[in-house]
């Protein structure tokens, strides 16, 4: 969980840091997405970088949800029979929304690809074109997109305010000052990340970007 | 004071159980609440019914039999106390209570309240012992303790190993259990020959008796009579990380 968990996270920061390009204008972001299909040149083919980096981060992925099943199943197995009085889990709500907070963001990422990646559902669509096909994405008549990502970037957030403490933990802080720490770093890292991903759409909602 | 308390009475394992109501009437908020059980038990065995069956010992906190989540958390409401020493002053004349056994597969239903805790011992005699020389005591001071790992290995061997980490563990597990082992004898010097076997058998022993993994979702500590950090399980994993590259 950890291992691969850290992987994507990282991904995650690449990738926002490349979303907010957008405020340097369409030449820019266009220009920086064309570049994405040429790291690597002249060494490896032109997106033949893009294909390995997909394949790692599926890799992660599949790895991920793997080793959460595993989790989730054991769990099940281990209270076959439940409380009759239950109340809420006392630790934090980030903790008990793990596992479908993950189906979640799973769904959310399938519909990004298929948005913004293969424009399969992208109202504008033109491959190359990245500016426009965001700027078109997030209209303020499509506000259902907007508020659709709102909530899976949201989920993410939650997701990494308990994930990544508990990546930290899991390869082995013990410290009570270490702790602190690392849930304090969790939090901030992903309310930075939250921020930063949801700076864009809105942008286009209020119209900074179109 | 009156109160209601609906108990999980449950003949023997190969029983379905149910939960069942019954007034108390008269209490002393001065009682703890096995007092309170035992009040009620006395009146069903004057009315000819079967008594509620739970686990006790010392009565004192700290021999970890008893064992019963009190309105869905283990050992009550009371931060840092075993049910036994939780006090019937901490409720509500007229409180309906919910009382039900650690639920985990590890831990049978032996009877209503009773659970076979015997996997706990499993994963103690999978590696939570120490080989020292019989014979005479050694001289105490043949082997110098830092003092700062002799007050962590303190605090982690305050666990009395009641379970209640495993009742409150949505995943189920014994981690918090497993990890104060791991600690309380890998901090000494007369921990470390079994240090790296010890972590590695213990776990295995652990997830062999059916115990859930862990999730880090801090539940255990919360519940702990004994307050045992959660930051042992980061512990406990880098011992695990250690030995396993030792091993490789």
């Amino acid at each position: 969980m950890a291992v691969t968990g850290l992987l994507l996270v990282a991904f995650l920061y690449v990738h926002m840091i490349g979303n907010l390009k957008i405020f340097f204008g369409a030449e820019t972001f266009d220009h920086y997405a064309h570049w994405l299909r040429t790291i690597g040149t002249p060494l490896l083919p032109e997106a033949w970088y893009l294909y390995i980096q997909r394949a790692v981060l599926t890799v992660a992925v599949v790895g991920h949800i793997v080793a959460a099943t595993i989790l989730a199943r054991r769990a099940r197995l281990a209270r076959p029979v439940k409380y009759v009085h239950r109340p809420k889990v006392q630790g934090s709500y980030a903790a008990r929304t793990m596992r479908w907070g993950g189906v979640i963001v799973l769904l959310f990422v399938i519909y990004h690809i298929l948005d913004l990646t293969t424009l399969n559902l992208n109202p504008h669509g033109v491959h190359g074109e990245v500016y426009r096909n965001v700027a078109e994405d997030f209209a303020p008549g499509r506000w259902y997109v907007t508020l659709f990502y709102t909530l899976s970037i949201v989920a993410v957030g939650f997701h990494l305010r308990h994930g990544l403490w508990s990546a930290v933990r899991t390869f082995g802080l013990q410290s009570p000052r270490g702790e602190f720490y690392a849930r304090a770093t969790a939090l901030v890292l992903s309310v930075v990340l939250v921020v930063g991903y949801l700076s864009v759409p809105f942008a286009v909602l209020v119209g900074l970007v179109d | 004071m009156d109160i209601q308390v609906r108990v999980w009475r449950q003949q023997d394992s190969s029983d379905n159980g149910r939960m069942e109501t019954y007034d108390v009437k008269d209490i002393s908020p001065d009682a703890s609440f096995l007092e309170m059980l035992d009040v009620l038990n006395e009146k069903l065995i004057l009315d000819g019914d079967d008594p509620i069956a739970f686990d006790h010992d010392c009565r004192e906190g700290i021999c970890g039999a008893c064992s019963m989540v009190i309105d869905g958390v283990a050992h009550g409401p009371e931060k840092a106390t075993t049910a036994c020493q939780l006090h019937m002053r901490h409720f509500k004349d007229g409180d309906k209570i919910d009382v039900e056994p650690w639920r985990a597969a590890a831990f049978p239903v032996i009877k209503d309240l009773v659970v076979n805790r015997g996997n706990l011992d499993k994963i103690i005699a999978a590696g939570g012992y120490i080989t020292a020389p019989t014979g005479a005591a050694p001289e105490a001071h043949a082997t110098p303790v830092p003092k700062a790992d002799a007050d962590l290995a303190f605090e982690a061997a305050t666990c009395i190993g009641c379970g209640a980490c495993v009742a409150a563990c949505p995943n189920g597990s014994a981690m918090l259990f497993t990890a104060a082992k791991v600690a309380h004898l890998g901090l000494m010097p007369q921990g470390q020959p079994e240090r790296d076997t010890r972590v590695i058998d213990m776990l295995q022993a652990q997830d062999d008796a059916g115990f859930g993994g862990c999730t880090n979702m801090g539940e255990c500590s919360q519940v702990c009579p004994k307050g045992i950090p959660l930051t042992l399980i980061g512990r406990l994993n880098s011992d695990y990380r250690k030995a396993v590259r030792k091993k490789i």
